[in-house]
């Protein structure tokens, strides 16, 4: 074993305390990252509470193979969530994974709410809460980073996670941004920072782990090494996930126009291809990833009334903000694409949410479901940059019922306005980017976080696509199920998913060994199982229930490279699913 | 002739993605897991959108920090950089002082300094060949 991951650090926000402990049989069994963070939080949160309560409980954890191998590089944190009342959970890179590590611990467990803005910086053992009092209300999440960057020292060794305006502002999906260019994205962790007063955290630390056989430490990191850099794991760092906007296209599977049409007649301008020959100024890497799947754009914009004034704005890229705040709100350049994105950067805002809403408001003022008296005078349509950018300002500064409604999600605007056939959510998160067929919706409806991540299947669809056929209802929910269930085993370890492939559970079963885990493939598997149940048993004492679920029409009227999606098909594998996580 | 004399040469620092792999390779060849006290630094220049710096011996010709060694620990290496003798140093941290590249720090554990010693084992990890290493006797030539 690995001594030091199984010590948690145990913040209290409160009375700006702190504590260690040790959890040994959290690591033991469940490996760390999600398996040992819903222990952590199963046995500090009140699954009723209300998510701004202060007795919300954040948090965030490493596993058993952070720092030993490569593309382990992600924290996740759990939490529950403000943007839906289910479990928050949320994943991010940068320096965030090993940083935690190096300071020698598995977890950090965040609860109570300070009395007045502060960040905590982690040292090891040194734990300060600093005063930030001054760094509230800032407008940029990028000035936040440069001035705690500059007082913690020790660059490249450290990482920096804040949150923005967003966040002290309550929109219920704000995200904590980690070395400017990864974030906590989905589902509010943001948010939770904000109601609790924290700015953000630093962490970093001088630990190291010790192989026993350090020869077979050497080959099983060469033999990682090796297919982390070479095909298909590469094709992460050439286009980065921004190549997924022509194939989608092409097979007719690319939302546009809030899902009103799947295929865009300008994806050529937004895609990985044409960002890369025009916009890329530089690739970028999570520490010990030797992928670099990080894509930066480089902005360049001539100042209106100064000549020879130019500002430069440099803003990463993914498949998802180009889906969500560029094809669904149907914008035809590339300029218009970064400035919305640079402007969710700026205040830490979930890219994904965010288009989707967009997206939902223009529909709505188009129909004339809202009007100018709503929008305070902007007129959204799609296509048109600047008003989104300007309607986002709105949205953090307007006091407002439709900017109030806006910060919440599309579910509470449909709500209030009505048009829920148009309000592209499941239990209250906003889609992702794939109209591949039923089993990305199934996703979304039965993933533990209800994002396309969870058991990916818009892969299934693309799978079924390529072989042609379709399969029952029984055997998508146990294909559903199983991809769950191995990804839990990857959110624990915690291995980036663009390393699903190299982690097969035999290789992860042979780098365990090395540190003390005796585990073969099928207990590892079991392991995920295990931890996809009580998973679910969690939401459940949240009062999540699966078939609950609702589809907004639009999916159904829009036919997918399978088809129309099939209410009935949906309901039964969903059953199905259900059955799966609670046979006993 | 013995083994080939070489150093470690920065290729191009814009190529860098700051993955932080050579770190790990020469903590790893010490048997370890970890970034501390690896021989070979990666930093970001304020800002990773501006790109890496990487810090690392250039194994010079003269070096600085041979000369304020009080107790003669290091010594010339034939064709640059120095050789570092274990029993000598007294952990006074004077060479780190020294290196204006900042290229020498401390392992607080053994309370010796990191002198790297043109392995080359970190060229072999890193991924955009961002770093090489070179030939330096009869003429410089990168492998």
């Amino acid at each position: 074993m690995d001594p030091k991951l199984n010590r948690v650090l145990i913040i209290d926000l409160t009375r700006h305390s702190y504590r260690i402990e040790e959890r040994e049989a959290y690591f033991r069994e469940y490996l760390g990252g999600v398996g040992a963070g819903l222990k952590l939080l199963k046995e500090f949160l009140d699954p009723k509470v209300d998510p701004f309560h202060p007795d919300n409980v954040i948090v965030l954890s490493v596993g058993a193979l952070t720092g030993k191998f490569p593309m382990v590089s992600k924290v996740v944190s759990l939490f529950k969530s403000p943007h839906n009342g289910f479990l928050g959970e949320s994943h991010a890179g940068g320096r965030s994974a090993i940083a935690l590590w190096q300071a020698g611990y598995g977890a950090i467990v965040i609860k109570g709410a300070s009395q007045i803005p502060v960040y905590v910086s982690i040292d090891g053992e040194k734990i300060s809460f600093v005063e930030a009092r001054a760094l509230w209300e800032m407008g940029d999440t990028r000035t936040v980073g440069r001035i705690m960057r500059e007082k913690a020292g020790k660059t490249g060794l450290r990482t920096i996670m804040r949150i923005g305006k967003a966040a002290e502002r309550l929109i219920t999906y704000a995200t904590v941004t980690t070395e400017t260019y990864r974030h906590f994205g989905r589902l509010g962790l943001g948010t939770v920072f904000g109601s609790k007063q924290l700015k953000g955290l630093v962490i970093s630390g001088k630990r190291s782990t010790f192989p026993a056989d350090k020869k077979e430490y050497k080959n099983m990191y060469d033999e990682i090494y090796n297919l982390c850099t070479s095909s298909p794991t590469k094709k992460y760092h050439d286009l980065g996930t921004a190549g997924n906007i022509l194939p989608l296209n092409s097979m007719k599977a690319l939302p546009t126009r809030n899902f009103k049409e799947v295929s865009f007649e300008k994806a050529e301008i937004l895609s990985g291809e044409n960002l890369a020959e025009h916009y890329l100024g530089r690739r970028i890497a999570c520490t010990h990833c030797p992928v670099g799947c990080i894509h930066i754009a480089v902005l360049r914009e001539k100042y209106p009334q100064k000549p020879y004034f130019y500002k430069t704005t440099f803003v990463s890229y993914d498949y998802e903000p180009l889906y969500s705040l560029g094809t669904l709100l149907g914008i035809e350049k590339v300029e218009d694409f970064l400035k919305i994105l640079e402007a969710v950067e700026k205040y830490g805002i979930d890219a994904m949410t965010m288009g989707v809403v967009l997206a939902w408001v223009t529909e709505a003022f188009t129909e004339g479901i809202i009007g100018i008296e709503e929008t305070e005078g902007l007129e959204p349509s799609f296509g048109k940059g600047n008003v989104y950018v300007e309607m986002i300002e709105k949205m953090l500064e307007s006091k407002n019922e439709f900017y109030k409604l806006m910060g919440r999600g599309v579910e509470a605007l449909a709500k209030r306005y009505g048009g829920r056939d148009f309000a592209m959510s499941y239990f209250g998160n906003e889609l992702s980017g794939y109209h591949t067929g039923p089993a990305t919706h199934i996703t979304h409806i039965t993933g533990g976080r209800h994002s396309h991540l969870d058991s990916a299947g818009y892969s299934i669809d693309q799978k079924l696509m390529m072989e042609g056929k379709g399969i029952e209802p029984q055997e998508m929910a146990k294909a559903l199920f199983e991809e769950e269930a191995i990804r839990q085993v990857l959110s624990s370890l915690v291995v980036c998913f663009f390393a699903r492939n190299v982690y097969t559970l035999d290789r992860i079963s042979r780098c365990l060994k090395l540190f003390g885990w005796d585990l073969g493939d099928k207990e590892l598997l079991e392991t995920g199982r295990k931890i996809l149940v009580e998973k679910n048993m969690l939401k459940r004492d949240m009062g999540f229930d699966v078939e609950n679920y609702f589809i907004p029409k639009r999916v159904l009227e829009v036919p997918t490279p399978l088809g129309f999606v099939d209410p009935s098909y949906v309901k039964k594998t969903v059953e199905h699913f259900k059955a799966l996580l609670f046979k006993s | 002739m013995g083994r080939p004399i070489k150093r470690i040469e920065v290729l191009d620092s814009e190529r860098c993605v700051g993955c932080e792999s050579c770190m790990f390779a020469c903590t790893r060849r010490d048997g370890k897991a970890s970034l501390e006290s690896s021989r070979i630094r990666v930093r970001s220049i304020g800002g990773m959108e501006r790109g890496f710096t990487i810090v690392v011996c250039r194994a010079c010709e003269d070096p600085s920090c041979m000369y304020y060694c009080p107790v003669d620990a290091l010594k010339k290496r034939r064709h640059g950089g120095v050789v570092l003798n274990r029993e000598k140093c007294i952990g006074c941290g004077s060479c780190v002082e020294a290196c204006p590249l900042s290229a020498i720090t401390m392992d607080e554990e053994k309370n010796k300094p990191l002198i790297c010693i043109y392995c080359g084992f970190c060229v072999t990890y890193c991924p955009h060949k961002v770093i090489g290493v070179e030939r330096v006797e009869n003429g410089s030539q990168t492998e």
